[in-house]
């Protein structure tokens, strides 16, 4: 298991790495933002793009980069949207709003979703899992936009029971943030919801009507001990490494929820950066967003092997 | 298959093999009944799933309608009225009739009795009552200098289209020469009289005022509650001669225009204004939206683009992943491995990432829309590869591929006669599921304004829906028209897709990844 965990993070940090370096050459192919000619910041950034090696061969570039991201966490500064700053401090600034946004949504909607699931393949076949499972269908069908509109115009808006937009300020934990987050974090939790829900209906009635339930049906277990002792456990084999990979995907957030409803997040710095033309940012995103949908493959991957012995991999090869 | 043993056998003589069954009889009996393809029998399987088959319709409605609406819409997409902007659904026809739908309405709330009688104004000119309805009435009562008065305040729905009245308009001669005799045909009012600042307490911004008013713009009203015209009888301030309609109670002294260096201003009915300029009364079904553009036909271009799109983009991911897959899944082992790894970075770039590069590379290279189109494909294909691998993987070992290889099948022949046309079900279920996805992210894409395909596709249904968002509160259409069409879309594609992979595969019925 050791050694598994370890090729794949190897293999992960191959991935990210290349897909770094292509990103950073096709960024460093545009031609770098004018800068304005009487400000105080234009020759500091001069000298640091001379330093950064902006008229060296683009592997020269690449593997300056590199040394400054990995030495001293320094994605450069910011050319355009936040003239002179670091581009990391400002990052990091953006990150809280996102994850606490996406976070409320996840602890809002994983038992919601999980409860449904079980609940429609308790009652596979009968109208109460043909609504979940419609509804569901439905859920996911629709994109995420439109459930904000829908919360925004009929909760915010005709009943007035949240601000349209989310609260400014940074007191991420305070009563009147939260309630100004809820509209975003509803409008998250829908598709999030289903997706649970479809997975674990889907998962209990595989697992409901294999042959190890019969067996405990036999030796004398009532169906609801049957259920919760068997078959919950090993329907948990596919939900908890799902979960596991929603937490890590919290951080990317979502581009469009955010811009709704001016989430002061990731996603919206993301969208200013290409908007506005600051590739220092836009790289740091980028480079974060793939970092994080590597990271959730992996981590599901490994929660698999930890929680199901059968499944693993690295084992068997 | 070059191996020695392989070898051996080709050097037999071709006259030492004799056929054993010739001449003997064979007591097969020949089957009964008719036999039934496999499309047939996924058809037969398709028809009983009911949603799949109202799914079905929609799309077909939906299509129906992204083709028709552009052509049956009065409009172009270049149509953009300069006033009539995220105005709500209103048809003529409808309108008159008084049942609340397609009246062009908004709800106006604490209305005074200064802006009641302002409406009353508009209605009294032009002939359209712009006040449709009064929801509620609010009745708080003042003291002022010791007397106590009731005050009234309304909330009420308004026809927007009729709400506009009056604008100040500047035309040339020959245009104003152009109207008069448009009127003259139609008996259709367009050129209202002139009504001088000065008579109406020196407000110049509102030309709505045809009548006595204080310097507030509140009309003074006559003892009966009338209002009194102030309509200018200064023949010296004429632009240009007038000859024909006039407003009923115009004893032929009215002033309609006024000079403005080398062209005319009138006071203008923008309604019949709209109707002189397009050749027909404002007709928007859906409404219009924040570019004052008919919201009934750019969701059908926008839709147009979307679907056609979608649809190229499924086919040329289908032809790469399936090679792609084949490939790999037939000849597995190293070729395998190193087509994995490539496909494993692909995979981890995120698409939005991807769009934003080739946006910011190709865009003006080749174009907003093949740099889109190259963007979804880069990543696009590697589910079908995926996809496709499994199936290879799952049929290569079977019994009638070691058959057909031992009779000499290429390993071409093998691939795509053998083993794809086994993996097609669910190739085709795939692609119906991928054809909504496309139509999403692209949606995603255009609302956030990444990709802006205005310039190509004339609009797109994201694009829209953002217009839409910027008076989500005054215009509720604007945005609920086009989600309403994308939601559509979306679960009829999605239901549609379900049915077909059950169809195809009854074994897997029921399990939705």
């Amino acid at each position: 298991m050791g050694k598994y965990i370890v090729k794949r993070i190897f293999l992960m940090l191959f991935t990210l790495l290349v897909i770094t370096l292509i990103c950073f050459v096709l960024v460093r192919m545009l031609p770098p933002a004018e800068l304005p000619l009487n400000d105080p910041h234009t020759k500091i950034i001069e000298l640091r793009r001379e330093a950064a090696g902006y008229n060296k061969p683009y592997l020269v570039q690449f593997w300056i980069f590199l040394k400054n991201v990995v030495t001293k966490f320094d994605w450069g500064v910011s050319d355009k949207l936040y003239f002179g700053q670091d581009v990391a401090a400002i990052f990091l600034t953006k990150l809280p709003a996102t994850v606490i946004v996406n976070l409320y949504s996840i602890i809002l909607s994983i038992p919601i979703g999980i409860a449904l699931g079980v609940w429609a393949a308790l009652k596979k076949n009968t109208w109460i899992d043909y609504t979940i499972s419609t509804l569901t269908m439905i859920v996911i069908s629709v994109p995420s936009f439109v459930y904000a509109f829908i919360i925004q115009y009929v909760l915010s808006f005709k009943l007035g029971w949240f601000p349209f937009l989310m609260k400014a300020g940074t007191d991420w934990l305070s009563w009147g943030m939260f309630v100004s987050m809820l509209p975003a974090v509803l409008s998250l939790s829908f598709t999030v919801i289903a997706g649970f829900t479809r997975t674990t209906r889907a998962e209990l009635t595989e697992v409901l009507t294999s042959e190890f339930m019969l067996l405990a049906r036999t030796k004398g277990l009532t169906r609801a001990q049957a259920t919760v002792r068997h078959a919950l456990k090993n329907c948990a084999v596919v939900v908890v490494p799902a979960i596991f990979g929603e937490f890590i995907g919290i951080m990317a957030g979502s581009l469009v929820i955010e811009k709704i409803f001016a989430i002061p997040g990731v996603g919206n710095l993301y969208l200013n950066a290409i908007n506005g033309r600051d590739y220092n940012i836009f790289m740091l995103d980028s480079c974060f967003y793939t970092a994080i949908g590597l990271a959730a493959g992996i981590v599901v991957d490994i929660s698999y092997g930890f929680i199901d012995p059968r499944i693993r991999m690295g084992s068997k090869k | 298959m070059t191996d020695n043993k392989n070898n051996a056998y080709q050097h037999i003589d071709k006259s030492r093999f004799v056929f054993t069954q010739m001449d003997t009889a064979l007591h097969d009996t020949k089957l009964e009944t008719k036999s039934r393809s496999y499309l047939a029998d996924a058809w037969l399987r398709f028809r009983k799933n009911k949603s799949s088959v109202v799914a079905a319709f929609i799309i077909a409605f939906l299509l129906i309608f992204a083709l028709v609406s552009p052509i049956i819409s009065p409009y172009t997409i270049n149509d953009k009225d300069r006033f009539y902007q995220s105005y709500a659904p209103y048809v003529e026809a409808i309108a008159e009739k008084h049942i609340g739908i397609f009246d062009g309405a908004t709800t106006r709330s604490s209305q005074n009795e200064k802006s009641m009688t302002f409406w009353r104004g508009i209605a009294e000119e032009t002939g359209r009552d712009p006040v449709l309805r009064i929801l509620n009435t609010v009745t708080t009562q003042t003291t002022h200098r010791g007397k106590t008065r009731d005050v009234y305040s309304y909330t009420i729905e308004t026809n927007q289209y009729y709400e506009k009245g009056m604008i100040y308009s500047v035309f040339s001669y020959a245009e104003f020469e152009k109207i008069q005799a448009w009127q003259d045909e139609t008996g259709i009012q367009v050129i209202y009289p002139y009504v001088e600042p000065k008579d109406i307490a020196g407000i110049t911004d509102n030309p709505n005022l045809w009548y006595k008013v204080d310097s507030s713009g509140a009309a003074k009203l006559d003892a009966d509650g009338n209002f009194v015209p102030v309509y200018s009888t200064n023949q010296a301030l004429a632009g240009a001669e007038y000859h024909s309609l006039r407003i009923p109670g115009d004893d032929g002294s009215y002033v309609y225009s006024t000079a403005k260096s080398g062209a005319v201003q009138c006071r203008v009915n923008y309604y019949n204004y709209y109707t002189y300029v397009n050749g027909h009364e404002p007709f928007y079904l859906f409404g219009t939206n924040s570019m004052g553009q008919d919201l009934f036909m750019a969701i059908g271009i926008g839709a147009r683009f979307s679907i056609i799109f979608a649809v190229l983009v499924s086919a040329i991911n289908l032809f790469i992943g399936a090679i792609y897959g084949s490939i790999e899944g037939y000849y597995g082992g190293a070729i395998d491995l190193t087509m994995e790894r490539i496909s494993d970075i692909l995979g981890g770039i995120p698409f939005v990432v991807a769009t934003t590069l080739f946006q910011l590379h190709l865009a003006q290279k080749v174009g907003v829309v093949p740099s889109f189109l190259f963007a979804f494909v880069l990543t696009g294909w590697l589910g079908m590869a995926a996809l496709t691998r499994r199936q290879f993987y799952r049929f290569k070992g079977q019994e009638f591929i070691l058959a057909a290889r031992t009779l000499g099948a290429s390993d071409a022949r093998l691939m795509f006669k053998h083993i794809f046309p086994n993996s097609i079900g669910t190739i085709i279920t795939s692609v119906a599921l991928v054809i909504p996805s496309v139509i999403s992210s692209e949606t995603q894409l255009t609302y956030l304004g990444i990709i802006n395909l205005s310039d190509f596709a004339g609009t797109s249904i994201g694009t829209l829906m953002s217009q839409g968002q910027v008076a989500m509160t005054s215009a509720p259409h604007a945005i609920f028209f086009p989600s309403l069409f994308i939601s559509l879309l979306l679960i009829s594609f999605n239901l549609f897709g379900n049915g077909l992979r059950d169809a195809f595969n009854p074994t897997t019925r029921g399990e939705d990844d």
